[in-house]
This record gives C-alpha cells, sequence and structure tokens, in this order.
C-alpha cells in the first residue's frame, strides 16, 4: 500500500462518535462547510481540534458555549465550529465577546482569533477587558503575521522577520503576548504551540474552568507566509522546530518569555491567579452601596 | 515609460512619483498590495519617504494627519471595512484643510462577508468633505493620484481626495500604463510647501474649540473651496493634458452628441457601458454614455448640459442608498431639476457581481419600454 493509499485506508476507517463511520470531530464541526480553507500544515485547525477535546473533557454542553472570533484566518474558526458563533468585524471579537457575556452572564464565551485581530487592530479591547476582568476566554493563535491578507508585518512578528510590508526584515520590537496580558490583569496565561496538543488542551480546560479574563497564546505555523518567507519549511518543519527550541518553565516571570525570530521558545502556564470577575465586582461593589435596593444581576 | 501594471500598482506608483514623505497603511483585501509594493519601494530607498505600518486604519488615516499637519506629503490607502473604520478621521482630515491623498479600493461592506467591488464604501463618506474620484482604468488611476495631490494642495482649495477604483476589476487586473519621468512630474507637482504647518520656530494651535460664532465660517469656506475647485480642476487637467498628452474631465462623455438614450455611470461600469454603446450604435440605437469622475464636488451644470437633450437618461449605481436610490442618480436628478428629461435609475453590480455588455443593452431596453419604473434593479435573483 502507499502511503496515500495508506492515508485514505485511515481516513475511511474512522468512526464518529456514535461509531459510525465518519469524521472524529463531526458532532463538534459544521461539517457542510468542510473542507476548510486552512493551507496544508496550518496550525490553525489543530488549535481547533485541542479546542473541541478540551470541550469534551469539560463535559460543557455545547449548546452552554459561544465562540466569538475577529477576522482572518483564525477568524474563520466562528464559521466552522457547530457551536453558537460569531464572526465580528476585525479586531472587534472581545467588545462583541463582552456584550454577549454580559447579555447571557451562563453562557462560556470563548474568543478565538488571530494576533493581528486581538492585539494590533484589536488591542486596545483586549488590555480593557483584562483589566475589567470580564468572565471570558481568550484564545490567541499567532502566527506572527497577518496571514489572510496575505503575510504583512504585524504588531506580533519577531524583529528581523521577513514579511510583505517588510522585506529587509523588521525592525520594530513585538509584542511578548503573556507579558501583556498579565500586566493587564488576566487572571490565567499560558503559552504552548501547536506541537503541544496535551499541554494545549489541558491549558485551555484550565483556562474555560476558571473565572475571569484568561488567556491562552498558541504559537501555530503558517506555512504559506510566516514559515515560508522565513525559511522554516513547511508546517511540520516548523513543528520539529517548536520541539527543538521548547522549553517548558512553568511560572516563569511573563517578561523573560519574548520570542525571538530563531531563539528558544518558552511555553508553560505562567500565571494563574484570582480576582472578582467584572459582573461580581460590580454586584458586590453596588450590594455594599445600595444593600437591599439593589437586586444582583445574574443575567 | 510604459509599463504592466495592475490598478493597485497604478496608484503606488503615482503615489510614489508624487514624492510622498509619509506613507500610513493597514492591509485589508483588495487594497493589500499597495502597501506591500509601497513597502518594498521605500525599503529599497526608490522613495525617500517614512512608512508607519500602523495598527489599524484609524492610525493610519491620524498618522497621516499628524504627518501632514507638520508639513508632509502623506499618502494612505484603504478599502471598505477599513474605510468605514476611518471615518472619524476622514471627517477631520477635510475639515483641518489637509490635502492628503488616499486610494480607496471599492470594496463591498459586510455581513455577508464580501471582498468583492461595492461603491457604498466612498459613496458612505459623501459629506466628510473630501474630494472623491472614480476610475475606469489603470493609466487613469496613475493620473488621477498624481493630480488629485495637485488639486488638493492648491492654495485655494486645500480639501483632501479620495480615488477611488474598483475591488479586482482594476486592483488586480493588469494594463499598461505609460509612467511619467520623475523630473517631468516635478516640474508639474513642485515640493508640498503648505501655508500653515505645525512648525517650533512660529508655534501655532490646530484643532481647538470653535463657537457658533466661527464654525458656520469654517463650513462656508469649505463649501466655497469646493466650488472653486469645479474650476481649478479643469485647469489641472489641462495643464496635465499640454504636459503628457491625456486628457481628463471631471465627466468624460462617450458618443453623446446627437444621443437619445444616454447612461450615466461611474468606475469599471463606465468602460462596459461605453462598449454597449458601439453595440446599440451599431443596431441603429443611439445611445451615449456619460461617465462621471467627480463625485465631490459633483459637476452638476457640466451633467446638465450634456443630459438636457436625450430622449431618457439612465444612471447606473453600483451602491444602493437603502430607502431611496443609488447615489449617483439622486446627484443626476439634483442636477437635471427643472429639465423634462425622464430620468430612471438602475441598481447593478452590487458585492460585485459581473455587469455585462447585455445587462446595459437591457437597461435601454427597460428605458424604451412603456412607463417604466423609475428605479429598477437589474439581474435580481427573486
Ligand atoms: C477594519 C479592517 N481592516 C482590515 C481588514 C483586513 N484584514 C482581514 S484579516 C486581517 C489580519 C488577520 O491577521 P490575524 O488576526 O493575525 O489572523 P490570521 O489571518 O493571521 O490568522 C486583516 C488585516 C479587515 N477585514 N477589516
Ligand atoms: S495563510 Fe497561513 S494562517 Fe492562513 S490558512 Fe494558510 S497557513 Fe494557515
Ligand atoms: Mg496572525
Amino acid at each position: 500500500m502507499s502511503v496515500t493509499d495508506e492515508l485514505k485506508a485511515a481516513v475511511q476507517a474512522q468512526t464518529n462518535k456514535s461509531g459510525d463511520a465518519g469524521h472524529p470531530m463531526e458532532d463538534f464541526l459544521r461539517m457542510d462547510r468542510i473542507p476548510h480553507i486552512w493551507c496544508p500544515t496550518c496550525g490553525i485547525g489543530v488549535v481547533v481540534n485541542c479546542f473541541a477535546r478540551a470541550l469534551e473533557k469539560i463535559g460543557i454542553p455545547l449548546d452552554d458555549v459561544a465562540v466569538v472570533s475577529g477576522i482572518g484566518c483564525t477568524g474563520r474558526v466562528a464559521g466552522y465550529v457547530k457551536i453558537d458563533s460569531f464572526h465580528t468585524t476585525h479586531g472587534r471579537a472581545i467588545p462583541f465577546a463582552t456584550g454577549l457575556k454580559l447579555g447571557n452572564p451562563k453562557l462560556k464565551v470563548v474568543v478565538i482569533s488571530g494576533d493581528g485581530d486581538l492585539v494590533s487592530i484589536g488591542g486596545n479591547h483586549f488590555v480593557h477587558a483584562a483589566r475589567r476582568n470580564v468572565d471570558i476566554t481568550v484564545i490567541c493563535v499567532n502566527n506572527f503575521n497577518y496571514a489572510m491578507t496575505g503575510g504583512q508585518m504585524a504588531a506580533t512578528s519577531p524583529t528581523d522577520s521577513i514579511l510583505t510590508t517588510s522585506p529587509y526584515g523588521n525592525f520594530e520590537t513585538p509584542f511578548n503576548l503573556p507579558f501583556l496580558a498579565e500586566s493587564v490583569g488576566a487572571t490565567y496565561v499560558a503559552r504552548w504551540t501547536a506541537l503541544h496538543i496535551h499541554r494545549q488542551t489541558e491549558a485551555m480546560i484550565d483556562a474555560l474552568t476558571k473565572p475571569g479574563f484568561t488567556f491562552v497564546e498558541i504559537l501555530a505555523p503558517c506555512p504559506t507566509i510566516f514559515e515560508r518567507r522565513n525559511k522554516f519549511g513547511d508546517g511540520l518543519d516548523r513543528l520539529n522546530y517548536y520541539y527543538e527550541h521548547s522549553e517548558i518553565k512553568h511560572g516563569e516571570p511573563t517578561a523573560n518569555v519574548d520570542v525571538g525570530l530563531r531563539t528558544k521558545i518558552i511555553v508553560g502556564k505562567f500565571v494563574d491567579k484570582d480576582r472578582p470577575t467584572w459582573l461580581d465586582s460590580m454586584n458586590s461593589h453596588l450590594k455594599r452601596k445600595l444593600g437591599d435596593r439593589f437586586t444582583p444581576y445574574e443575567g | 515609460m510604459k509599463r504592466v501594471l495592475t490598478g493597485n500598482y497604478a496608484a503606488a506608483y503615482g503615489a510614489t512619483a508624487a514624492k510622498v514623505n509619509v506613507v500610513a497603511a493597514y492591509p485589508i483585501t483588495p487594497q493589500t498590495t499597495i502597501v506591500e509594493i509601497l513597502s518594498e519601494i521605500v525599503a529599497n530607498g526608490e522613495l525617500n519617504a517614512e512608512f508607519i505600518k500602523v495598527e489599524s486604519e484609524h492610525s493610519a488615516l491620524a498618522a497621516c494627519i499628524g504627518a501632514q499637519s507638520a508639513g508632509a506629503r502623506t499618502y494612505t490607502a484603504t478599502s471598505s471595512q477599513g474605510l468605514a473604520l476611518m471615518h472619524e478621521l476622514i471627517h477631520w482630515t477635510a475639515r483641518a484643510r489637509l490635502p492628503i491623498v488616499m486610494t480607496n479600493v471599492n470594496r463591498a461592506l459586510g455581513p455577508g462577508w464580501s471582498i468583492w467591488a461595492d461603491a457604498t464604501d466612498s459613496v458612505s463618506q459623501r459629506d466628510t468633505g473630501w474630494m472623491q474620484v472614480y476610475c475606469e482604468n489603470n493609466q487613469e488611476v496613475y493620473d488621477t493620484t498624481l493630480m488629485a495631490y495637485k488639486i488638493s494642495e492648491h492654495a485655494d482649495i486645500l480639501l483632501p481626495t479620495l480615488v477611488n477604483l474598483d475591488a479586482f476589476f482594476l486592483s488586480h487586473t493588469s494594463q499598461v500604463v505609460d509612467m511619467i519621468d520623475q523630473d517631468r512630474v516635478d516640474a508639474f507637482l513642485p515640493t508640498y510647501a503648505p501655508e500653515y504647518k505645525l512648525d517650533i520656530d512660529n508655534p501655532r494651535s490646530f484643532g481647538s474649540l470653535t463657537s457658533p460664532d466661527h464654525y458656520y465660517e469654517f463650513s462656508y469656506k469649505m463649501h466655497k473651496a469646493h466650488e472653486a475647485a469645479k474650476q481649478i480642476i479643469p485647469e489641472v487637467h489641462a495643464q496635465f493634458a499640454k504636459e503628457f498628452g491625456r486628457e481628463y474631465g471631471m465627466t468624460e462623455s462617450y458618443r453623446c452628441d446627437d444621443a437619445e438614450y444616454l447612461l450615466v455611470t461611474y468606475g469599471t461600469i463606465a468602460g462596459t457601458t461605453m462598449d454597449a454603446v458601439d453595440r446599440m450604435r451599431d443596431k441603429g440605437i443611439k445611445a451615449g454614455a456619460l461617465k462621471i469622475r467627480y463625485f465631490r464636488p459633483f459637476p452638476s451644470e457640466e451633467v446638465r448640459s450634456i443630459l438636457k437633450n436625450a430622449i431618457k437618461v439612465g444612471v447606473i449605481d453600483r451602491m444602493i442608498s437603502f430607502g431611496h436610490e443609488g447615489a449617483f442618480f439622486t446627484e443626476t436628478k439634483a442636477a437635471m431639476y427643472g429639465e423634462t428629461v425622464p430620468l430612471y435609475g438602475f441598481i447593478a453590480g452590487l458585492g460585485g457581481r459581473d455587469v455585462s455588455i447585455k445587462d446595459i443593452e437591457s437597461m435601454v431596453d427597460k428605458m424604451q419600454a412603456e412607463d417604466p419604473s423609475n428605479l429598477i434593479w437589474i439581474g435580481v435573483k427573486e
């Protein structure tokens, strides 16, 4: 059997949750939208898979979850998951999610979006939602560029990286996302790469079950643009790079976890602390001030 | 020098020839290749400019406003959602009388995410005080960009210009573009030397609170500047034609002189309309086309003088002002106030739907029919 035949056989042998022939993720994906648009060996699919497994392990009914994305290759996640989902405008996933959460506080609201969406054009919202400690989980697929528009330099592009708008390399200093998230108040901050499927799934479980603004950054290959332009090979080569260059350091001060173009990559759980959420703060504050005149808001 | 360029490259080379000092932009399909080629041109040292890769369109225009206020010639480009995000500063640019030139690649707005051609984005900026031009081909994009700086910077105008081109039909389609030698561009478009700018040796304060005693006059003067532009734009066109041999107007008429059925439109649909006119003429129908280049200032008198002798006039809009009609139709009707020629509005090609020669011929058929309605949608799937 050729490798392709073997692969085909393996695909055909798959079963869905009910044991019937089909894709194992069938219950979680809008199969009518598949095939997806992502390039071969792109890292976004891994994140979707891990997210599905995290939800499955938590055992939360999918009806209680809502996924909000902005625009970008990662933004497409909202369209593929068979969960109430919202494909919002570029940069505004977090304010949409904030409104959604306040409108229905019983919902588990998850933002899954790209680095450009969350911290370039949407950076201000990221900062304020974390400061207020809005009870949402933000999963950022960081591929170090605006991939959907063809690979321009972003606020996350490592210094020296070559992109379509930095033909001789980027001379700016990029964001260190865990450091940013911690400094503005996130209660949970972790970083993994697309290689770390079990650990990223565990991190998503932690983030989804912890109250407050929780943040998981996943470094993911964008073979079509970032890896190609910066000579990292394809997505599998990049996973290999992650394998060789990742160092797990739980609790590492986030100030130390910058990612350079060809430096080691520090991954792990960096922050796990408790702070009252925005809604809790509002309810307890107004209860204190107004006593019985105030009925706590529960949606 | 002749080169084969996409509309986006024509825009970028136009800005390069204008020797802009500062570029600030954020990528968005289908504008991205403008940003990409410009960042390369700047990085290669072919253009002595600063390129700021800002974090959003709102910041892009804000950065241009800052730079332009300090005396730099600036450039930015965007499309659709990006233009909408800039809206606050689009007003600001014009009211601050900063002659910034911006390319907008006309693209539809979401939801119903669409990256294809539609003029709703720029028409929505109608009342901001910007001048607006719509281009039909890539040569026009290049030439218009150059002329836009000269017109915007004219001391009697001092207003920004939005140069529009249709998504993909121009932005990503290659055509031969005749590029002008730099020394000849320099002679046509001298260095930007604003009378008022932020200057540490002569300190000024911009953007201060304005009481009702003065605000009204600010607006009046902006309007007067638009009126002045209606005189100055043709002068600049004439000078351009004299220097470089290519003629432009605020409108462009095609076989209009003896036309009985006149179609008014803008952007790439204008080219298709001219082809349709030829076909109809071959069949014995006296058709003509009027391409509108300037939407602001709107050349009302010119439009009226060209249309008033027709038997019927149709206006094709690649946008719809919901609850009313196409915006160019509204303007054309207003320009024709007092005339008796019946006018019909056609809505076509929204969200990049193709508008064929046949579609355009069908419009004249519809106008010829008895008692046609005033607003006709072309090719709606019921
Ligand atoms: C207001 C606005 N500006 C620009 C765009 C164009 N745009 C779409 S996606 C994107 C960048 C996406 O980058 P990122 O969020 O990192 O997602 P990725 O594609 O890398 O997954 C841009 C600039 C837009 N849709 N809206
Ligand atoms: S362009 Fe990059 S991020 Fe987008 S789907 Fe392809 S590989 Fe993934
Ligand atoms: Mg990205």
